[in-house]
């Protein structure tokens, strides 16, 4: 189990998300004595009561004065067992964006809803948005059980809704993978089922929220899958060093293992696995260090070392979510950047703010990728507005378009010339050794 | 430390080797955006404000480039009115690392005699912090630069990104800013624009005291309790290095067993009574107390909301 558990929230307006994470803040900790002497005096002013859990987490004045959560805010806490960092995204349409960017680094998703309301429009997209972003693992909370007398019957429609409703959703790139589903009734006002099991709902026998969350093993292991790292720096403090950083986007890799780039297709071996603590016989995603291989291979930013092959292309289909005011354009050019590397991209769709589609995606320069569905680090891209620097779009990877033995047969060409360029004794040989191999090719 | 709240929990030793401890997992993050910064931006500096959150900093730039140095110089705005323990620390630290250091004050307004009981705090902070910093920046046409804030320090920090980006007067809207996804961060910039980036945004304060003990991190020995000499005044204890703090009717200084829990200028940062002498004892202090480190600033006592207006104004 991973010592740190990352998720996102989200609920519709007044379905009492603050309030829970509140709760949450305050009973693990996450919250100081005199943020709560502030609070206080805060719910005061307001009348709302002996301690308004809310105002633990709104944060910036300009929604405080309005009362509504205008953006994702970042909290954490952390019990004997676990850290975590929670998302919490608001519940409005209008911001489907920070509900996307919360859930981009999540591993799993509590989905709030009012037990007097049930399943709403708005829960249905939040948890779209949270299957298409890669999460597996939910949790439905249902609050506010208090108003229906701690009734088992609602709470039992409500999980059965809400697993047809999971069920039915695709999940990214079309693919199914197991998923997990687990409903709590509680009351985040009067703290039934948050941190310790409420004896008002013994027809309920699971664990209470906190309990769960300690133990729950969510999100696919990012050390299983084939190995890539995307390289963020070549290091050359002197001659004799050369080392390619980054941080492993998935597997394991150990000193001597064989390797290829991508998108060139050259082949190496790993001789060293370099860190501030000493060299490792064995490193494995998420980790951040800087690999070392048997010779000279042109290797720059942007590149991966992996070892097995990415797919290789110009053109794949892909689910983005929106995130500009302005329209996505498809006569305009976007920057498109994944992993470390930037391209200049055509995109074939229509969307405007909060929307999500399925778009065809044409870049300038080949990239290596996965789908989304089988990496969340290689199969996702931002696209940036190049006029304002926005970021204006999130892109995951459905699928390459075209010959899918092309991008290996394009690959295997560029090591052959490379191969060839290196080994002629003379610039002069070098272009007369690559322009013979492309006759060869070609004809 | 409060006991598990659940028991059935026996995978100590068979547990795989390929998860990280969480220390671990915001270690290989923070790398990841030092790297990037560097990669991306033509002169990126790093903010060095010689407290425990700089000093995680400043390890994790070691690590993040070895073997190779540190890419960038450190900048430490000067008020001239820091413990003087941290400015001998200060010298020592950059000295042992190597590393190019960058001392900026705002003169001016020191020889126009600004400190904090003629001009008040906020005027003094805005002249001594946010102008210098902003003028330090301009002149070393730095278009990145590193931070130690953190998102749990305060409410309005919360929805930082970690890429902040700041217009051609170094000024913050929250309107502005950019989503963040999955580790990929957008570092293109307009005319006159800069970001300040925060590798320790996902870090809270107890995890920056348990990376100083599990990586034996050097900090200003002001962090660790003994006797010393302060003016008690209220819940303050104020160590009267600089001789403008003034004493009120009947005051003067007592040796109180106090410490810092976080470092700023003297006559501004409040000392904590406590015994806890050792980096262990702090650690746990901090899950036994429960008040927020901020709340030790004097400065920031000044309104609801103050931190958000002093970054919109360019603080850091």
């Amino acid at each position: 189990m991973s010592g740190l558990l990352r998720l996102c929230t989200a609920g519709s307006v007044d379905d009492g998300k603050s309030t829970l994470i509140g709760r949450l803040l305050y009973e693990s900790r996450g919250v100081y004595e005199d943020q709560v002497r502030s609070v206080e005096a805060a719910s005061r002013n307001r009348g709302a009561g002996p301690i308004d859990f809310s105002l633990f987490t709104d944060g910036l004045k300009a929604e405080r004065e309005q009362g509504i959560t205008i953006d994702v805010a970042y909290r954490y806490f952390a019990t004997a067992r676990r850290k975590f960092i929670l998302a919490d995204t608001p519940g409005h349409e209008q911001y489907t964006r920070n509900m996307a960017t919360g859930a981009s680094t999540s591993d799993l998703a509590i989905l709030l809803v009012d037990a007097r309301h049930g399943i709403r429009e708005q829960t249905r997209r939040h948890a779209r948005i949270a299957r298409l972003l890669g999460i597996s693992s939910f949790v439905l909370a249902v609050n506010k059980m208090d108003l229906v007398g701690f009734d088992r019957d609602p709470f039992e429609r409500m999980r059965g809704e809400f697993r047809a409703l999971l069920e039915d959703l695709p999940p990214s790139g079309g693919r199914t993978a197991a998923m997990t589903l687990h409903a709590i009734p509680l009351s985040a006002l009067h703290g039934d089922n948050v941190t310790t099991k409420s004896a008002r709902t013994p027809w309920y026998d699971g664990p209470a929220l906190l309990p769960y969350l300690e133990t729950v093993e969510a999100g696919r292991a990012l050390a299983v899958g084939a190995f890539r790292l995307p390289v963020q720096l070549v290091l050359r403090p002197d001659h004799r060093f050369r080392g390619y950083a980054g941080q492993i986007a998935s597997g394991v890799i150990r000193a001597g293992d064989a390797v290829t780039i991508w998108p060139s297709g050259m082949r190496s071996r790993v001789t060293r696995i370099v860190t501030w603590d000493g060299d490792l016989e064995t490193a494995f995603a998420p980790m951040s260090i800087a690999l070392v291989l048997d010779h000279d291979v042109d290797i720059s930013r942007g590149d991966f070392i992996a070892t097995t092959p990415l797919h290789v292309g110009k053109r794949f289909s892909a689910d983005v979510v929106w995130m500009d005011e302005r329209p996505l354009d498809p006569e305009r050019p976007y920057v498109l950047k994944h992993s470390a590397r930037s391209v200049t991209a055509e995109i074939d769709g229509a969307l405007a703010l909060n929307q999500i589609g399925r778009v065809q995606v044409a870049t300038a320069r080949p990239l290596a990728f996965d789908p989304y569905a089988e990496n969340r680090i290689t199969g996702s891209f931002v696209l940036i507005d190049p006029a304002t620097n926005f970021t204006a779009g999130a892109g995951m990877i459905a699928d390459a378009v075209g010959d899918p033995r092309s991008a290996e047969v394009a690959a295997g060409v560029a090591a052959r010339l490379a191969r060839a360029a290196r080994d002629a004794a003379t610039d002069r040989a070098a272009v007369d050794a690559v322009r013979d191999l492309l006759e060869e090719i070609l004809t | 430390m409060t006991m598990p709240l659940l028991t059935t929990f026996d995978e100590p030793s068979r547990a795989p080797s390929t998860t990280l401890s969480h220390l671990q997992a915001l270690e290989a993050e923070s790398l990841h955006i030092l790297r990037e910064v560097a990669a991306e931006f033509e002169r990126p500096v790093m903010l060095y404000s010689i407290g425990k959150d700089s000093s995680v900093l400043l390890r994790l730039a070691q690590k993040a480039f070895y073997p190779g140095p540190i890419p960038f110089p450190l900048l430490h705005i000067d008020t001239t009115y820091k413990f003087r323990e941290m400015i001998a620390f200060r010298d020592r630290q950059a000295a042992a690392i190597g590393a190019r250091l960058i001392v900026h004050t705002n003169q001016d307004a020191i020889a126009d005699g600004t400190q904090p009981f003629a001009v008040g705090t906020q005027r003094c902070c805005g002249l001594l912090k946010t102008k210098a910093l902003l003028d330090a920046l301009n002149d070393g046409g730095f278009d990145a630069a590193f931070g130690g804030a953190r998102r749990d320090e305060e409410r309005s920090r919360a929805k930082e990104r970690i890429f902040s980006l700041r217009d051609a007067n170094g000024q913050w809207d929250p309107k502005r800013q950019r989503p963040e996804l999955w580790r990929l961060l957008n570092s293109r910039l307009g005319p006159g624009e800069s970001v300040r980036v925060f590798p320790l945004s996902n870090w809270t304060e107890l995890d920056v005291w348990r990376y100083i003990d599990a990586e034996r991190i050097p900090v200003v020995p002001l962090y660790f309790a003994r006797e010393r000499d302060v003016i008690v005044r209220g819940n303050s204890l104020i160590v009267p290095e600089q001789p403008f703090v003034p004493l009120l009717p009947g005051e003067r200084p007592r040796r109180v067993r106090c410490r810092m829990r976080s470092l700023g200028c003297s006559p501004c940062t409040g000392a904590v009574r406590s015994d806890a002498d050792t980096v262990p004892k702090i650690i746990e202090e901090l899950i036994a107390v429960r008040h927020s480190e901020r709340q030790l600033r004097v400065i920031d006592h000044d309104q609801d909301g103050s931190m958000e207006i002093k970054k919109r104004e360019g603080y850091f």
